[in-house]
């Protein structure tokens, strides 16, 4: 059970693939204008992402290790049309506020990063686990910057108009690299104070064990 | 004529891939530290794209849509890119080692990125905002993603400018790297936001 909260963490948090290694950044930063895109960009990207891990590590012993970046491709590819038709007969609104970027999960760096780390070296549960984890590392961090730029850009959340006052700059582009970078930061920041708040607390608990210790001998 | 320039001006600064479209942001983030290898990419990625344009518009055109597989348009297109880099990197590494040793190693990551796939697919979908009036062909398509490429190049060559002076200040140390760049960024998008305010 350890080796899943292991994997599920590093998914969410510690390899966080938006914040932490910054991957996937193309979609990211053109649809976070918008919160209901950008959410709807990370739960197809989610989808997708547990899909082809399950059948890249379904398929690790079968894909020989020469042509394996090819093979990705075509599996990859063949699930994003799939998402593509489903997402165009089903949920048009979505299909139409994504636009180019639907075809384009295609070269999103942190499914074919996926596949080439952890899928074709572990088993498909790991890899299904993986696959949802990052997925939803993902679907979270584009949700709130897109949060964040629709409501201060837009003045509205999920197209509901909230308030009148809004900074217009940072609905579009600009806005968005200055969101991101400035998100990627205070991430970066909460989880280095978190990670010496424990070391701090692992030292001193270590230090008065030793010294009850020294006192019992 | 006058269709040319409103495609040059909307490839270059009103639609540029990196500010207006957000297209490629991989290699402008990671390899514009330095302004040679900048300009190397940028030079690089507008290559494959006239090729990628070259090939996959008439395939799209041609045999795609007069037998009706439009929907394998990612699997094809991202085929043809895919053996297309690898085959420019065998041609360039034979005939001038000295150009592969400038570009080869920029080659074998333009596969996966987006500004390629990106402008394909954009080329066989609705144009007619920039076209105006103009119909669709391969000349004009080869020759926004020419300018398109150039866009690229143009920004990845400022944005390279700008990150070699901001090794001369000091960063808070949460902010250094990705952050910063970011932030950098975003000026320029603001500085090219400008034109887009521009009508043709």
């Amino acid at each position: 059970m350890n080796k899943y909260k292991k994997i599920t963490l590093d998914g969410l948090i510690y390899q966080n693939p938006t914040f932490m290694l910054v991957l996937g950044t193309c979609p990211t930063l053109g649809l976070i204008s918008s919160a209901f895109s950008s959410m709807g960009m990370g739960l197809t990207v989610l989808v997708v992402l547990t899909l082809s891990n399950i059948i890249i590590s379904a398929l690790r012993k079968v894909i020989p290790g020469a042509v394996r970046i090819p093979c990705y491709i075509v599996i990859i590819a063949t699930l994003v049309t799939f998402a593509r038709m489903f997402l165009e007969k089903f949920v048009p609104d979505l299909y139409d506020s994504l636009g180019g970027f639907l075809a384009l999960i295609v070269v999103n760096c942190i499914i074919l990063g996926r596949a080439e780390a952890f899928a074709n070296k572990n088993g498909v549960l790991e890899s299904a686990v993986d696959g949802v984890a990052n997925g939803l590392g993902f679907t979270l961090a584009l949700t709130i910057m897109g949060v964040i730029c629709e409501f201060l850009g837009k003045g509205s959340l999920f197209g509901l108009q909230i308030m009148e006052f809004k900074i217009g700059m940072l609905a579009t582009p600009a806005g968005a690299f200055l969101v991101y970078g400035i998100c990627i930061a205070v991430f970066v920041y909460i989880i280095d104070g978190f990670e010496r708040w424990r070391r701090v607390k692992a030292n001193k608990l270590a230090r008065e064990n030793l010294l009850n210790a020294k006192e019992a001998a | 004529m006058g269709t040319f320039i409103a495609i040059v001006l909307a490839a270059v600064l009103t639609n540029n891939f990196i500010t207006a479209k957000t297209y490629g942001i991989c290699p402008f983030l990671g390899v514009s530290k330095k302004t040679s290898s900048a300009a190397g990419m940028g030079i690089a990625v507008t290559l494959v794209m006239v090729l990628a344009t070259l090939v996959t518009y008439p395939i799209y055109t041609y045999v795609m849509v007069p037998l009706k597989i439009e929907f394998l348009e990612i699997i094809f297109f991202i085929f043809i890119i895919a053996s297309l880099v690898q085959m420019l990197e065998k041609i360039i590494q034979k005939v001038s080692p000295t150009l592969y040793g400038a570009m080869g190693i920029y080659l074998p990551l333009i596969t996966t990125n987006c500004a390629v796939l990106g402008v394909t697919e954009l080329l066989i979908g609705d144009m007619s905002a920039i076209l105006g009036t103009a119909s669709m062909n391969i000349g004009w398509a080869v020759i926004y993603s020419l300018f398109a490429g150039l866009g690229f190049t143009l920004v990845m060559i400022i944005m390279s400018g700008m990150r070699e002076k901001l090794n001369y200040y000091k960063t808070p140390k949460a902010l250094s790297g990705f952050p910063i760049a970011m932030v950098t960024a975003c000026f320029i998008c603001m500085a090219f936001y400008v034109f887009s305010l521009i009508s043709i």
